[in-house]
């Protein structure tokens, strides 16, 4: 009891006090204050390409976590266990620290001859780094589980590589992919370090919603959080919470029997 | 207690004790021989498998009796194609598949620890096969209801495997593996991970499947027992190489070497010679040339009593006999009694 007790308080505290208190500053002039706050031409642009922009990172993050999980797992190479503890990077740096390494390797004295600075795009590869490790850590230990006899029973009966991949591998990798796709779509709306230095903050064009909160705050003299910027952050959190309830669930679904 | 997950539509953990259903779903695979001809393989530096020459005749139940690391599972899995040997050929009903993936050999394996589809239900796990081979939806559900029902698991069709208990599971693994109408059947160990009891009657079964059925079955096993109880043809390896083939009487009552004696069931070791207890017999008198020795313990075991004896040179070795007997010399420990071999002993120094 006292554990739960203590959880709870805590819980209180750092997460949901807090959120409670945005929550009730983005409704200080009403909902049609909020409303308005949401709506605006920058706002809803902002959120339109930091849903889109996560939305891409999401799938891609999906594909090519699964390919470097399932290299991980089944694969022996040299230096496959420095591979393994770099793809921890993106969660050990600062993200500001990868907004400076996109901004060499893309900026105006770009070694790559690329320069992607200010462009949607840069967005997109800023995001992926910094989500690069949620669907690999999520599948990895699953793949790791997985039963290879399974597969070779399979393959006994007749199932292509592909088959035995759309049919036995990914039900059962399913539940960790999703809840792996999730994290990385709620870190990908809400990410502001990696992409600040880099995306050019452009409105209407180029900004996210969480620079579009940071700049409706620096146009605060005061520095007082106002609706506008109270009312979008309670928008990405209500996503992110609507995205992670919906994909655990799907997740729950699919794995009603994996139970041994 | 109406629960459907909780209640058993039959008869629970056991195996079916006849043999229902249309087994002429699967006799038709019957006969076709596996021949295996200089099969060698290595993981790295270890020789799994010393040039295996074997042939597996037509709709006869064999079994590949060895010690772990003996490599019966990697001969086995050389057959169905999980492996791939270094050399030799593998040649299934006339045809060479050495090369060819097992998605194509047209076998049926089970594996010791079910391997189950564990996000299908048992429907869609016996279906698999069919559904690859894009047979009609209607066709697949009527052979899965009948492989169903020779396996004696009518009625767990949405069951999903977690729901199962070991023995269902396998017999489900086992439908699942027939049918695709197999040319051969291949069994890893396929009653290993079950209890004992589970383990005979579930192996009773698959005698009478086998023989109902005739489908050429290999079955690894490292239990002596099982293989004399369940197979018409035994292999017995060691270390990757085939010791013995012939009939469960050739291999236990002819052994061909010192290995396959002492692994094909108890040994006693009298003046230097192999015996099993039960060929030894006791005289309270010298007679031939029985071996003077002591009774160190008289044990008991139902019907059989085990007497522990030591030679002159105190050397220990048990004889098996009846409990008729024991009474008839009425032993007790410390005795002096004679024993000699009413069979011929197999000599030790033979040439392995």
């Amino acid at each position: 009891m006292l554990g739960l007790g203590v959880g709870s308080l805590w819980l209180s505290i750092i997460v949901l006090l807090p959120i409670a208190a945005v929550a009730a500053k983005s409704l200080d002039g009403g909902f049609g204050a909020f409303w308005d706050a949401v709506t605006t031409p920058a706002a809803r642009s902002a959120l339109g390409l930091t849903l889109v922009a996560s939305a891409i990172v999401a799938l891609v993050s999906a594909v090519t976590g699964t390919l470097i999980a399932w290299v991980l797992v089944r694969d022996e190479f040299p230096g496959k266990r420095l591979v393994n503890a770099l793809i921890d990077l993106p969660f050990a740096i600062p993200t500001i620290v990868a907004s400076i390494v996109l901004l060499t390797l893309y900026g105006s004295d770009s070694p790559l001859g690329l320069h992607l600075i200010a462009t949607r795009p840069i967005i997109v590869i800023a995001l992926l780094f910094v989500t690069l490790p949620f669907v690999v850590r999520s599948v990895q230990p699953v793949l790791m589980e997985a039963d290879r006899e399974a597969e070779q029973a399979a393959a006994t009966l007749g199932a292509s590589n592909l088959t035995i991949f759309r049919r036995i591998i990914l039900p059962t990798i399913g539940p960790a992919l999703l809840s792996g796709i999730g994290l990385a779509f709620a870190r990908a709306i809400g990410e502001y370090g990696s992409v600040v230095l880099v995306d050019g903050n452009i409105p209407q064009k180029t900004q996210v919603t969480s620079q579009y909160i940071q700049g409706r705050l620096e146009s605060n003299q005061d520095g007082v959080v106002d609706v506008g910027a109270a009312a979008n952050s309670i928008v990405l959190l209500l996503i992110a919470v609507v995205v992670l309830l919906a994909l655990r669930i799907a997740a729950s679904r699919g794995s009603r029997h994996h139970a041994r | 207690m109406s629960d459907p997950v909780t209640t058993e539509p039959t008869g629970g953990d056991a195996a079916p004790t006849e043999i229902t259903g249309d087994t002429s779903l699967i006799a038709d695979a019957g006969s076709h021989a596996i021949v295996v001809t200089g099969l060698n393989k290595h993981y790295g530096d270890y020789h799994a498998l010393r040039d295996v020459d074997i042939t597996i005749p037509n709709g006869s139940l064999t079994a590949l009796l060895g010690p772990s690391g003996s490599g019966k599972s990697t001969l086995l899995r050389a057959i169905a194609g999980l492996e791939v040997p270094d050399e030799g050929t593998v040649v299934i009903g006339g045809e060479d598949v050495t090369f060819i993936p097992p998605q194509r050999r047209e076998i049926g394996f089970v594996f010791q620890h079910y391997a189950a589809f564990k996000h299908m239900n048992v429907r869609d796990n016996v279906g698999f096969g069919p559904s690859i081979r894009k047979q009609p939806k209607s066709e697949i559900r009527e052979r899965v209801d009948e492989l169903l029902e020779i396996v004696g698991l009518a009625g767990y069709q949405e069951r999903y495997p977690s729901q199962l208990s070991g023995g269902q599971r396998q017999r489900m693994a086992l439908a699942r593996a027939l049918a695709v109408q197999p040319k051969v059947l291949l069994l890893d160990e396929p009653f290993g991970a079950l209890d004992a009891k589970v383990r005979e009657d579930l192996r009773a079964w698959l005698r009478r499947l086998q023989a109902e059925t005739g489908v050429t079955t290999v079955l690894v096993t490292h239990d002596q027992e099982e293989a004399l109880d369940v197979a018409d043809h035994i292999a017995v390896l060691n270390a990757g190489a085939i010791e013995q083939w012939g009939t469960p009487r050739e291999v236990y009552e002819t052994p061909a070497n010192e290995f396959v004696m002492t692994f094909l069931g108890p040994t006693a070791t009298l003046e230097g010679k192999l015996v099993r207890p039960h060929d030894l017999v006791l005289s309270l008198e010298q007679i031939e040339d029985a071996v003077p020795v002591t009774v160190v313990r008289v044990v008991h075991l139902g019907f059989e009593v085990r007497v522990e004896l030591e030679d002159r040179d105190g050397n220990q070795l048990s004889a098996q006999t009846t409990r008729g007997e024991a009474a008839r010399l009425d032993l007790d420990v410390g005795q002096a009694v004679f024993v000699r071999t009413g069979h011929p002993p197999f000599p030790v120094d033979a040439p392995a």
